[in-house]
């Protein structure tokens, strides 16, 4: 079965999906985060979605989910390169992944991490999305 | 029966046509048709006679049923004047007036042909006077249905005017404006509804992906009124867009609409400000920029230019 590639880059861990999700490579990425997350104690995960079409609700459960269990772990998600289709949709779903935090493309993203990883620990967060809606959503 | 009374009909018509077209134009004229001055009476004398040869030639052929093809051509002409009164911005009774003032000439006409038949002796009198009053009948009928199919047309040419007025105020009202680098606003002006706000999301989207702009200020000074809808498709817009990785500010809440939403319990989980203005100082301080005085000196302009 094909793996969605995990890489190190410093205490981050970069996920590129560049294949349309299906429902088990989902469920078999989040397994692969959460593991390489404990073995590697990254403070931030980067997923870039800017290839993907195509987000059903289950994906964009699954986009929460990674978030919410990296958090525990101690890493901070960011999701980028949402395409705009894709993201009215997440929205009439209901799905507004209020957990995630979001960057238009890798490059702010990273960004955003390095700024994560130099205010220290991680757990401080900047800008409006506040840590009470995270936590509303973790469980 | 009816082949031949039409024939009377038509041969009537045939030969009172003059007297028809200027007593029908005149009674339009007295009707106040020429009074708004969007049409001159040249082109009312044009479609009255083109309408009149049409309608005959239909009586001829097709005797007086209205959906016979032979009154086809007539239903055009009928069409086209219904439809250009429409664009012209008539009342749908001056519309409706064109076809239904016809009547009276139409029924003077036949009247004349008892009159005619009067000269010639009781017999004759009893059997034009039958004819007259069959053929009146069919006149009627006739005219109402041509009269409610000009009226059909000219709703129809009206609907399109609005729908497309409808269309090009979506169009219209839904710019997004780049206020400095990487920051948008989109002014909203007027109610915001499913559709609009479905376009206005996917154009502000996508000129957020084109400019990688980092915050968009959504200013609502031109709403009217904010209900726990508007509310929703605004939190929806700014719920988008922060899946993109965009900040959204949202602007020009006036007093009571904000007092509106706190009462109906809609909370904007938003940053948002009174006016533009606050919304582009938070946002070019969340970018790291200020806006300082320049130096006012004339000399000095061109080097505080390019010092910026």
């Amino acid at each position: 079965m094909d793996r969605i590639p995990i890489l190190k880059l410093g205490d981050a861990l970069l996920v590129t999906i560049q294949v349309d999700m299906h429902d088990r490579l989902a469920a078999a990425l989040e397994e692969d985060l959460t593991e390489r997350i404990a073995a590697t104690g990254a403070k931030g995960v980067l997923i870039d979605i800017s290839s993907l079409g195509i987000v059903d609700s289950f994906i964009g459960r699954m986009l929460d989910t990674v978030a919410a269990v990296s958090r525990m772990l101690g890493a901070d998600t960011v999701v980028v390169g949402m395409r705009p289709a894709v993201a009215i949709t997440l929205v009439e779903l209901g799905l507004e992944l209020k957990g995630v935090r979001t960057a238009l493309n890798v490059e702010r993203g990273m960004a955003l991490i390095g700024r994560w990883l130099e205010d220290g620990d991680g757990d401080e967060r900047d800008g409006p999305a506040a840590g009470d809606a995270n936590d509303g959503d973790g469980g | 029966m009816a082949q031949n009374g039409s024939g009377g009909l038509a041969q009537t018509v045939a030969e009172h046509q003059d007297e028809i077209l200027s007593e029908w134009l005149a009674l339009q004229v007295s009707g106040g048709a020429l009074q708004s001055g969007r049409i001159k009476e040249a082109e009312l004398r044009t479609q009255c006679r083109t309408f009149l040869d049409l309608l005959r030639d239909g009586l001829e052929q097709g005797g007086t049923d209205p959906e016979a093809p032979a009154f086809g051509r007539a239903k055009e002409v009928l069409a086209e004047v219904s439809r250009s009164r429409g664009m012209q911005g008539f009342t749908p009774t001056e519309t409706a007036a064109f076809v239904f003032s016809l009547k009276r000439p139409m029924f003077n006409a036949l009247n004349r042909t008892i009159e005619a038949a009067a000269g010639e002796g009781g017999g004759a009198v009893r059997a034009a006077s039958a004819a007259t009053a069959r053929d009146t009948w069919d006149v009627t009928l006739l005219l109402d249905q041509l009269g409610l199919h000009a009226m059909e047309v000219f709703m129809k040419a009206r609907e399109d005017i609005i729908a497309r007025q409808g269309r090009e105020i979506s169009e219209l009202s839904t710019p997004v404006v780049k206020l400095w680098d990487g920051v948008l606003a989109l002014p909203l002006i007027g109610t915001l509804d499913s559709e609009r706000t479905q376009v206005v999301m996917e154009s502000l989207l996508q000129t957020i992906v084109d400019q990688s702009a980092e915050i968009a200020i959504i200013d609502i000074t031109g709403v009217p009124t904010v209900d726990t809808l508007t509310a929703q498709h605004l939190l929806k817009t700014v719920a988008a867009a922060r899946l993109m990785g965009a900040d959204c500010i949202v602007s020009g809440i006036r007093p009571q609409i904000a007092q509106t939403m706190v009462h109906l319990g809609v909370e904007l989980d938003v940053t948002s400000k009174a006016t533009l203005a606050d919304a582009f100082r938070v946002a070019l301080t969340r970018i790291g920029r200020a806006v300082v005085k320049a130096p006012r000196a004339e000399a000095a302009a061109p080097v505080a230019a390019r010092r910026r």
